[in-house]
């Protein structure tokens, strides 16, 4: 067995392995390439190391279920992923989410793009010998990640989004935990700008290297901060817009040559237009219920008065539960019985209740999105995160199918590199931000 | 464009090659001819709306239907901002379908992943092997009758 640079090769050439697995290569990916020297004659990218079979495994799960293989998709803004795939079921029920749980969708969107771009040029400054910046990135994102952990009980397998709405309601002090992370990152991406905008070593690794042309991008099927710096101003929060970005002030940063310093600087404008959506955001949310929950009753009194007379007083959660109790919860999810999971005071204490609960988990009841297909997508950290799912009316998907917005950025890698020397692989590949488990999937 | 006026001037211009279209959930759909793809792309792609952007292609096994798979392209016209799902039969005893790799450079890899997961056989391009699955892996996975659970042999470490 041979691969096709191997048979392709000159006779006096030199064939060398990058990956797959090397300490620049966040992931498991291979790169073969044919040597002139430092001077790389062709290559060939392999993909597949981190193939976990996820389309096959959501046809043997439920629409519920596997919500949870979303988040290992894009494994540093599995927020988003949550978002793209949840709206895509949710254009099939045709489900109306409150104003309040959209806000807070979006607002989780941004904070995973800050950290998702923070990880990425975090990553590509410490691969071009710049260990402050990756120190300083991580630093900030440690800030959005508290507030990812004190919302959602998660770092990074959140699940947090779900059909018809968000899984708990927003921690009491969240305003200042975001506001803390908003300073903390502003202050980080300052000394970033300063530190590598014009620093000589970087631009000499970046400028002019891995150049892309509108044409080519638009070809490839580039999307999101790629395609953007490039100087094609494709957005789809702007383009198709989703939830309330309509109604938040933003602008599309772009660039000009398409090279690697142009996409670590869109990454850079594009953090700062989210904290932006972030500050909307926070001015903008609608009140919560949440005042109404005070004296709540404990689970087990509520269940003894239930037995005899309907229980009118709320009911105190566990604190794995925080935040999705009967009163906050038409604030944070759809008003829809056959696609929304009953509060745990419903379940606990009316027959009603009780049966709605036990039927969303039953096997062939549940969420069962009318016969179709469709395709939604939603602006990931790296492009168009799509969703193409055909339902036959079963509580599982026919067939689920991810848009990964880094296969046409990985593809078009050997184009980028051909020519170039060894060493401008590693700030090529670093200022894509290629994801493997969302591209093998 | 609007999407009633580009369904129009696709049925005008290729009468009998577009079999079905229709707006499911909002998303502009048609159902092409299989040997209609290259022509009905290219003019996609060039007049009047401009789809330039091949966003994704995959492939959905019907089992138990005839014909069994159906080819998914999903295109995507930037300045117009309209999505195009364009959809054709492949029966399961011709596995031919035209390849995009001569209009649209990603659809090399797209085209090997669909290949690797349903053997769907793409006329035309240059280098169809498997993309996530290793060589010597038997069967496609994706199709319906191979089992989830299934196991393969370990294949031996490359020398």
């Amino acid at each position: 067995m041979s691969t096709r640079i191997q048979k392709d090769a000159r006779p006096d050439s030199l064939l060398l392995n990058m990956g797959p697995s090397h300490p620049a290569m966040h992931g498991a990916v291979r790169i073969m390439l044919e040597l002139d020297g430092e001077r790389i004659l062709n290559s060939e990218v392999e993909v597949g190391y981190l193939h976990r079979g996820f389309e096959k495994q959501c046809e043997s799960r439920t629409f519920f279920n596997l919500l949870i293989y979303t988040d290992r998709l894009n494994y540093v803004s599995p927020l988003i992923n949550n978002v793209g795939y949840v709206m895509t079921i949710e254009k099939m029920l045709g489900l109306d989410v409150p104003e309040r749980a959209q806000y807070i969708r979006v607002l989780m969107s941004e904070l995973s793009r800050i950290s998702d771009h923070l990880t990425c040029l975090a990553a590509m400054a410490m691969e071009c010998g710049a260990f402050t910046v990756f120190l300083y990135n991580m630093k900030a994102r440690e800030f959005i990640w508290d507030v990812i952990e004190a919302t959602t009980g998660a770092r990074m397998t959140t699940s947090y989004i779900r059909i018809g709405g968000v899984r708990a309601d927003l921690q009491s002090d969240y305003q200042a935990s975001v506001q803390k992370a908003i300073q903390e990152t502003r202050k980080v991406l300052k000394d970033v700008h300063g530190l590598l905008d014009k620093n000589k070593i970087f631009l000499n690794r970046t400028r002019d290297i891995g150049s892309m042309t509108p044409d080519g991008a638009v070809a490839w099927g580039w999307t999101g901060p790629a395609l953007r710096s490039t100087g094609i101003a494709y957005d789809i929060r702007k383009a198709f817009p989703y939830l309330v970005y309509d109604r938040l002030e933003f602008d599309i940063p772009t660039g000009e040559r398409g090279d690697n310093y142009d996409r670590y600087m869109v990454r850079m404008k594009e953090m700062d237009q989210s904290l932006r959506i972030v500050e909307r955001c926070l001015a903008h949310l609608p009140k919560s219920s949440a005042a109404l929950m005070a004296g709540g009753i404990e689970p087990t009194d509520a269940i003894k008065i239930s037995r005899t007379k309907k229980a009118r007083t709320y009911i105190r959660l566990s604190p794995n539960l925080e935040g999705a109790e009967k009163a906050v919860y038409k604030d944070i999810l759809a008003d829809d019985d056959r696609t929304v999971l009953p509060a745990k005071e419903d379940a606990y204490t009316t027959i009603e209740g009780l049966i709605s609960h036990f039927q969303y988990f039953m096997k062939g009841h549940g969420i069962r999105p009318p016969i179709g297909e469709t395709y939604f997508s939603v602006e990931g950290g790296n492009g168009e995160v799509g969703y193409y799912i055909v339902s036959k009316g079963s509580d599982k998907p026919y067939r689920l199918h991810l848009r990964a917005p880094c296969l046409p950025l990985l593809a078009a890698l050997e184009e980028l590199i051909k020519g170039r020397y060894v060493a401008d692989v590693i700030p090529t590949f670093g200022s894509m931000n290629i994801i493997l488990g969302e591209l093998d999937r | 464009m609007e999407e009633k006026k580009i369904l129009d001037d696709l049925k005008k211009k290729f009468t009998e090659k577009i079999l079905e279209s229709s707006v499911p959930f909002g998303d502009l759909t048609i159902v092409i001819a299989k040997d209609a793809l290259l022509e009905i792309v290219d003019y996609l792609r060039k007049t009047p709306c401009e789809f330039k952007m091949l966003l994704d292609l995959t492939c959905v096994d019907h089992a138990g239907r005839t014909p069994r798979f159906e080819m998914v392209y999903h295109l995507l016209a930037l300045a117009d901002r309209q999505r195009l799902r364009i959809k054709l039969s492949v029966a399961e005893d011709d596995l031919r379908v035209e390849s995009l790799t001569p209009i649209w450079k990603n659809a090399n890899w797209l085209e090997r992943e669909v290949y690797d997961m349903f053997g769907i056989r793409f006329q035309g391009h240059p280098d169809l092997r498997r993309l996530f699955m290793y060589d010597g892996f038997e069967g496609h996975p994706l199709r319906k009758d191979y089992p989830l659970r299934k196991r393969q042999p370990m294949i031996p470490l490359r020398k």
